[in-house]
């Protein structure tokens, strides 16, 4: 069943759409990625969900209600991460989580006893007593993840959770994140890390220049780019000046370079081993490595948006560093 | 139930945090006495009974305007106030949470030359349920005003500057320390659009029998005022800040 139903969503600042017209649909307890570069309307679409932009067009439905026209409605049932930290710095770690809590009408007991729990589940005890101003980069990131759920929301609103902080905190965040959807929370995060979202997302949807260009699951993405087979001779020697020849000798076999010492033979079909092996063999060089090669998220990710993935990588911590 | 939890809570965190912060005693409290100090060291002496309600008007004001300046455009500014618009709670009761710390901190500053004043003259002929009604009309219209201005501005130090620009002529337009009838025609005309007008003069009434209005036409008035600037400002906020 789908709890989150968005069609024909836009945004535009004056005469730039930032958001053009993207649908998709979240089933109930999925984790639903949202991936793409700098600017592609990722907060910008987030933002229209949760009640804090308007849409210039489109519809969005939460769990049957239209955000659009009932959005406290809507709000009471979401937890919401944003991409910067947005406590308050004068309170500190506890006070800030009561406070939270207090807004989605829990009683002083509960939100106390919550807030004690989730800093502990935090491993941030120690640091709830101190200001949130005095608060690292990734202390303030996992303070604002645990304000977002002390109301135990049914869908939850993740604006890139893991970026600019340490990898023991990211894979912190993870194991949290799929904890949330075993007890039954649906999830949407954006994020720049394309292992992120191969790590722990359901459903994915690529979003370039406020468009998304391809969506499904993990295996349906890989098959959407029919990658066929591949494998990786190594040796110990530089066996490219082969190529040509071995292109001869195996019908459909596409050659490709790889390192120096190495090369990618691809096919529409399986590849049988040994009469490759036998090649070179023949030829006096010994190869120690033959690896079948399975296409990864990234290589679906290249393929679809033609941008490097590494670029997508880099781009946020420029981003981040300049901030 | 669950507004009223969140309605307290953020009131509590308002008072908490930004009640007894310098801007807004500067503004609220210091300012007002080194003014009567002013008054009183340029004439020589001084009618404390004429000169308490503009005093006590002024104080309102001034503290209820610089303390909306804080609480919402700094915290608009360090993003914390978009958990408040995205709180399953009215825009209304948000809005009302917001400003209800500003009026009490208005109605409190008003006291406090009250009190001073209480040493240096007798003001048994003071009616002094008036007198609260009054304050409290002021504080509510000046903070709305304040909100208004609040919410046009981006930065804190734009919020302030803004709301100079307005109480300071409010100083001299709303009877006050001048009364309206020596002022040109052309600036008696701005004074009756201002709601401080009718609430100083509901004072100078309470405390000094020197109206120049039936207090019965200034507190409708004054009602209409809140009620009006309260529209304006929730239209305002839902389309300036929900983008
Ligand atoms: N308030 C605004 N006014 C004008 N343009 C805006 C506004 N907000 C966003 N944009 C533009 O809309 C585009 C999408 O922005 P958005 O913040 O949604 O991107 P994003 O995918 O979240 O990017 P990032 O990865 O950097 O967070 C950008 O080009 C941005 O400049
Ligand atoms: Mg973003």
């Amino acid at each position: 069943m789908d709890i989150v139903n968005v069609t024909n969503l836009k945004k535009t600042y004056g005469d730039f759409a930032a958001v053009n017209g993207v649908d998709f649909s979240i089933g109930q307890g999925e984790i639903f990625g949202f991936l793409g570069p700098n600017g592609a309307g990722k907060t910008s679409t987030i933002n229209m969900m949760i009640g804090l932009a308007k849409p210039t067009e489109g519809t969005i439905i939460i769990k049957g209600i239209d955000v659009r026209k009932q959005v406290k409605k809507a709000q009471s049932i979401m937890g919401i991460v944003p991409d910067e930290s947005n406590l308050y710095d004068e309170l500190d770690g506890f006070e800030n989580l009561c406070f939270c809590a207090s807004l989605y009408g829990m009683r002083k007991e509960e939100r106390e006893s919550k807030a004690k729990q989730l800093l502990d589940e935090f491993r941030l005890t120690e640091a709830g007593k101190r200001p949130f101003k005095a608060y690292s980069k990734g202390m303030r990131r996992k303070l604002v993840i645990a304000a977002g759920i002390i109301h135990s929301p049914q869908i939850l609103f993740l604006d890139e959770p893991t970026t600019g902080i340490d990898i023991e905190s990211a894979r912190q965040i993870r194991e949290l994140i799929v904890e949330l959807k075993n007890q039954g929370t649906t999830v949407f995060i954006t994020t720049h890390y394309i292992e992120d979202a191969e790590r722990i997302c359901d459903r994915i949807a690529f979003i370039v220049s406020g468009k998304i260009i391809a969506i499904g699951s993990i295996p349906e993405l890989m098959e959407s780019i029919s990658h066929g087979y591949m494998i990786r001779l190594s040796a110990e020697e530089s066996i490219m000046k082969y190529a040509a020849d071995l292109q001869a000798r195996f019908e459909g076999c596409n050659i490709k370079a790889s390192q120096n010492n190495s090369l990618v033979l691809a096919s529409q079909n399986r590849i049988p081993l040994l009469p490759v092996i036998q090649y070179f063999d023949e030829k006096g060089v010994s190869i120690y490595e033959a690896r079948q090669l399975s296409p990864t998220l990234e290589d679906v990710f290249v393929k679809v948006t033609g941008i490097e993935a590494e670029k997508l990588e880099k781009e946020k911590e420029k981003g981040v560093a300049g901030k | 139930m669950k507004s009223w939890i969140a309605f307290w809570s953020i009131l509590k965190k308002d008072i908490q945090n930004y009640y007894l912060k310098p801007p807004n005693i500067s503004w609220g409290i210091i300012f007002p006495l080194s003014w009567t100090l002013m008054q009183f060291i340029r004439s020589g002496s001084l009618n404390i009974i004429e000169f308490l309600p503009g005093l006590m008007s002024m104080s309102i004001l001034f503290g209820t305007t610089s303390m909306l300046a804080v609480t919402i455009t700094f915290e608009r500014k360090g993003r914390s106030f978009e958990r408040l618009l995205l709180a399953p709670i009215s825009l209304n009761t948000m809005v009302l949470a917001k400003i209800t710390g500003a009026v009490l901190f208005g109605i409190l500053n008003a006291f406090i030359p009250a009190a001073v004043a209480a040493f240096f003259a007798d003001l048994t002929g003071v009616n002094w349920g008036v007198v609260l009604l009054a304050v409290c009309l002021i504080s509510i219209t000046s903070t709305l005003l304040g909100l208004l201005i609040a919410v046009s501005a981006k930065e804190v130090f734009e919020a302030q500057t803004f709301s100079n620009f307005f109480r300071f002529p409010m100083l001299f337009l709303c009877g006050l320390f001048i009364p309206i009838h020596e002022l040109p025609a052309f600036f008696r005309l701005l004074s009756y659009c201002l709601p401080l007008t009718y609430g100083t003069d509901i004072l100078n009434g309470a405390i000094a029998q020197t109206n120049t209005m039936p207090s019965l036409l200034c507190i409708p008035v004054l009602l209409a005022f809140a009620v009006f600037l309260f529209v304006i400002c929730r239209y305002n906020i839902n389309r300036k800040w929900i983008l």
